[in-house]
């Protein structure tokens, strides 16, 4: 799908003759190159599972997290440039205290949604400025439920069942798809999401990389959480065992 | 503090803004419009606190006066703050709603590090008394005398903190703390009889002979009461309940004995 776009990706205020921005689709690259990202909606919350990188031995476990509560209620995952989502972030962070300053009460998923869409579409109107390197996964439990809201750089979000950003999207995609979200809980969505970033995972391109795993559930009191660790380590076990007898056949 | 101040304005929110001498005016200087508080307006009366064995017990009234009518009788004037927090408060009641509020966006943005760290009451109440010291040197404070206690895990072990703020950002830590009349009515009785890793039954006899005493003898309050604790398993605030009273003294059944008179 890439296609040289001479003289006309110069600049974000540039479309192109065929209508497409460039820049925009250079900056969803970033994305498309960083470690998956993915986020389930199951019958009682939300998980957020995020194949973390590690690109350096000396890294302490747990540094550079990659999903950030944004709220009580809602989860923020990032794919793509580290230090662009923290903007994101940030934002996000400071938008939903604004909201509960004004209204006396927490911001809906979706108000959040739109407005974090808003900020990033926002880095897409001026020369001066250059598109979020960053796609993020946002997952709240409200009033109305556990939504999941996928934001792309291009600024454009939609609400998803399921979603998947970074190098392994397409495989994880296809695995999202064969569950029955509608019928799993989130202590069964968290192993189930494990399985997918190890599935997804290239042992041979990628050396090492730590399972960031996050929920907005009934169990968690509808507050957005690290996993507990007995949890994870199941989960992380589960999907070990998954990928040997894949590796089996 | 709470108590005097109201005696000095000449009660509460009867008093026209004229005649009021201690307190300031609107001044609007120029364009920059600035505000003075005078007075406070719904005001809960003492709350009283003391460390025991497990934690830090603490108890007030449910009763919001509105100058010298008992307007609401089921206030909360004691809640949770974080894990290892209660705070109590009396004063202006809105003051306080609007505390903690603060108190809640500061544990918010503290909950979100997700670091394995939270805040403790002497984070809490080091924070309090920043926002009231702030507060005070601009006229116009928040109305409050606050009891912030609570258990935290520290260097030593589980460290139990009691400490106490007012309007004028004066602060301290003790043992036992008691604001408005309870200053003058708990606080000796606390003094004589607190000791020690008391027992929670034997800090709540002490905080409900307290608790007596002030409903016997401060006009503003009430016979309900909250009794909240807080310890390492967290924080509970009890529902609230009534104590009972005496008034079958001799002299209350001829009370114009000393002074007869001809109707």
């Amino acid at each position: 799908m890439s296609s040289i776009g001479t003289g006309y990706d110069l600049s974000v205020t540039t479309f192109s003759p065929d209508g497409r921005v460039f820049q925009v689709e250079y900056a969803t690259k970033a994305v498309d190159n960083s470690g998956t990202v993915v986020g389930i909606k199951c019958k009682d919350g939300i998980v957020l599972g995020v194949e973390k990188l590690v690109t350096s031995k000396m890294m302490l476990e747990g540094s550079n997290r990659r999903i950030h509560s944004v709220h009580r209620h809602s989860g923020l995952a990032v794919a793509g440039l580290a230090a662009d989502g923290r903007q994101i972030v940030s934002r996000t962070k400071s938008e939903a205290a604004s909201y509960e300053k004004v209204y006396g009460e927490a911001i809906s998923v979706k108000e959040l949604a739109d407005r974090v869409a808003s900020y990033v579409h926002l880095c897409t109107l001026y020369w001066w400025l250059r598109p979020f390197g960053c796609g993020v996964i946002l997952g709240g439990y409200d009033r109305d439920g556990p939504q999941l809201y996928m934001i792309e750089p291009s600024g454009v979000s939609y609400k998803y069942f399921g979603a998947a950003l970074g190098k392994g999207r397409q495989a994880a995609k296809t695995e999202i798809e064969k569950l029955k979200l509608s019928e799993l809980t989130c202590r069964e969505g968290i192993v189930e999401v494990a399985k997918i970033i190890y599935g997804v995972h290239d042992e041979a391109k990628d050396k090492a990389f730590e399972l960031e795993l996050s929920w907005i559930c009934d169990e968690s009191n509808r507050q957005h959480q690290k996993v507990p660790n007995e949890l994870l380590e199941q989960a992380k076990a589960a999907a070990q065992a998954a990928l040997e007898e894949m590796d089996a056949d | 503090m709470d108590g005097f101040s109201k005696s000095i304005g000449g009660g509460g929110p009867n008093v026209p803004a004229g005649s009021h001498p201690a307190g300031g005016s609107q001044a609007a200087a120029g364009g920059g419009a600035t505000q003075r508080t005078q007075y406070p307006y719904v005001t809960g009366t003492s709350v009283i606190a003391l460390k025991y064995k497990d934690g830090v017990i603490m108890a007030c009234d449910t009763g919001a006066s509105y100058g010298s009518t008992l307007r609401y009788k089921s206030v909360e004037r004691i809640k949770a703050v974080g894990k290892h927090s209660i705070i109590g408060a009396s004063g202006e009641y809105s003051d306080f709603q609007e505390i903690l509020r603060y108190l809640d966006e500061l544990t918010l943005s503290d909950h979100m590090w997700d670091d394995g760290n939270s805040l403790g009451p002497k984070e809490i109440h080091s924070y309090l008394t920043r926002v009231m010291y702030n507060r005070r040197n601009k006229f116009d404070p928040l109305w409050n005398s606050l009891v912030i206690g609570g258990v935290k895990k520290g260097p030593k072990g589980d460290e139990k903190y009691l400490g106490m703020v007012n309007m004028i950002g004066t602060h301290f830590e003790e043992n036992h703390v008691a604001t408005g009349f309870g200053n003058h009515l708990a606080i000796p009785i606390l003094r004589a009889e607190w000791h020690e890793d008391m027992t929670f039954e034997e800090a709540v006899k002490l905080v409900e002979k307290c608790l007596l005493v002030l409903l016997y003898r401060d006009r503003s309050s009430i016979n309900k009461f909250q009794i909240a604790k807080i310890t390492t398993e967290g924080s509970t605030i009890y529902p609230p309940y009534s104590l009972k009273t005496y008034w079958g003294f001799t002299h209350f059944e001829n009370p114009a004995q000393g002074a007869v008179g001809s109707w």
